[in-house]
């Protein structure tokens, strides 16, 4: 067993009442005022997350393009400095290694920002498969990594940074001072559904941009949330989980990610694989759905269809927004369709569900302003 | 404030034994969190000592529950199909699970008075 990790902001998380547990590795809060009241307040106004957890690493030198794009699925050489993408990282066979975000900060860096349970498989498995004039490092333990999400949150972060966070758009992200603190990375990525920033901190800085954070946040009331509130709030907006949704035997097109495989973007590792799946045509296909009988679907429960088991549940929970009981699972093509019946066995009895569209929750949009 | 009129099991369930109805404790539902679903047993079902008889759900996960004593079901508190939260709420009033007719009273004495159930707590929470 190897020691239980902290993160730069485990004494902030524990004084403000987060319910400690371990995940992936760290000592993580799973909850605080309860995973209902921080969904919603994320949702109505804005949360504030200790992330330090996720793996950043980064890709300096001459070939850090080339060796990014040989990795990812997606297409590395439309993206412009500053900007964030969302790619899988895969095996030859198509299947997962992990998904990620591709981060440009400049034409000779790049820094990918990886899950926490993956972090030293990734890494390892990035230094086997990259080769040229490019260091590759793993930045994870040096970096803690604050996600502030909700329709508040601009104007909570606008009122400790000079940074015009309007222009930063959506998978965008600049360098800034944010509570006195100089050249903190400011994405306007997140896992929530809602518009909000991940920053990226260094580990001495990271408990005073928290609490200078909650400080600005608390007349929106802003509070902290968890892992738990997280991982709801991802699956109402119909984002994937690694290890969940999408893993080592899971392609993107099957998980419905056909957006971020860009067969043009050239040789990446996985390609073949999923050009002869195409070629082949899928079998089966996640969908989302709901529940029509009384029950909550959850990872790993069977989906049946006349009596047989035809798939089985990657993801699911009441969700707290919503208030209907949502999953997400794989099933053969023929049961894809917009409401078809599903039934999930939830102790050994079938519950009747049908498909529905994802992603299940959508954020409110604003009148587009002219600009 | 654990009540000093129950008496408790090793898997968090009370029991009231004049009235027969059963529950989760304060302790239990603080660990699960938010209730939002329970699945109940039919009334007339009889089940032992210990034996699983439904289960409640948190948003996160699900949690089953256990017979503190053997017996009858005789009653459901159909409450909480609509209000699962009330779980969370009032655990030890509005928030019962199920009413028993209980088969042998001696099986009362083998649980745990709120003394030793808030002794237990403690030594359970110092484990982690």
């Amino acid at each position: 067993m190897t020691k239980i990790k902290r993160t730069a902001l485990n004494a902030v998380v524990k004084e403000l009442g987060g319910r400690m547990v371990e995940f992936a590795g760290w000592e993580m809060p799973v909850q605080f005022s309860g995973i209902v009241d921080e969904h919603n307040t994320v949702r109505t106004s804005a949360g504030l997350f200790d992330v330090s957890h996720m793996g950043e690493i980064e890709f300096k030198g001459p070939d850090a393009f080339a060796a990014v794009q040989r990795l990812v699925c997606n297409d590395v050489s439309r993206m412009s400095i500053g900007q964030a993408m969302y790619a899988g990282l895969l095996y030859p066979n198509g299947t997962f290694v992990d998904d990620l975000l591709v981060h440009k900060i400049a034409d000779d860096h790049y820094m990918l920002c990886v899950n926490a349970a993956n972090c030293d498989k990734d890494f390892t498995w990035v230094n086997e498969n990259t080769s040229g004039d490019v260091e590759v490092l793993n930045t994870s333990l040096e970096t803690a990594q604050l996600a502030l999400q909700g329709p508040k949150a601009r104007k909570v972060l606008q009122k400790i940074t000079p940074v015009d966070l309007s222009t930063i758009k959506y998978y965008w992200f600049t360098h800034g001072t944010v509570a006195g603190v100089d050249n903190l990375m400011i994405a306007a990525t997140g896992y929530t559904g809602e518009r909000g920033y991940e920053i990226y901190v260094p580990n001495e800085h990271a408990e005073h941009v928290f609490r200078e954070i909650m400080k600005a946040g608390e007349e929106f009331g802003v509070k902290p949330v968890g892992l738990g509130a997280r991982d709801t709030l991802r699956l109402e907006a119909g984002m994937m989980l690694y290890g969940n949704d999408i893993d080592d035997t899971t392609t993107a097109y099957e998980a419905n990610l056909a957006w971020i495989i860009k067969l043009e973007a050239g040789d990446f590792i996985g390609r073949g694989a999923l050009v002869k799946q195409l070629e082949e045509g899928l079998t089966r296909r996640l969908v989302g759905f709901e529940m029509v009988g009384a029950g909550i679907p959850r990872h790993g429960y069977d989906i049946h269809s006349d009596g047989a088991k035809v798939g089985y549940v990657t993801s699911g929970t009441k969700a707290p927004f919503l208030k209907k009981a949502i999953g997400l699972g794989y099933v053969p093509l023929a049961l894809t369709e917009l409401d078809t019946q599903l039934d999930i066995m939830i102790r050994n009895q079938g519950v009747k569900a049908k498909v529905i569209p994802t992603p299940f929750y959508r954020r409110p949009r604003t009148k587009k302003k002219t600009s | 404030m654990i009540p000093k009129h129950l008496e408790y099991s090793v898997s968090h369930e009370w029991l009231d034994p004049k009235t027969g109805k059963v529950g989760i404790t304060d302790d239990a539902q603080e660990q699960l969190g938010d209730m939002v679903f329970v699945e109940f047993p039919e009334v007339g079902s009889e089940f032992a000592k210990d034996e699983r008889f439904g289960s409640v759900e948190s948003v996160k996960a699900v949690s089953d529950c256990y017979m503190p004593v053997g017996g009858k079901i005789v009653a459901i508190n159909e409450d909480l199909l609509e209000a699962p939260e009330t779980i969370n709420q009032d655990p030890y009033e509005k928030g019962w699970l199920v009413q028993i007719e209980i088969a042998d009273p001696l099986e009362v004495d083998e649980l745990m008075n709120y003394k030793d159930y808030e002794q237990f707590v403690k030594e359970e929470a110092g484990e982690h």
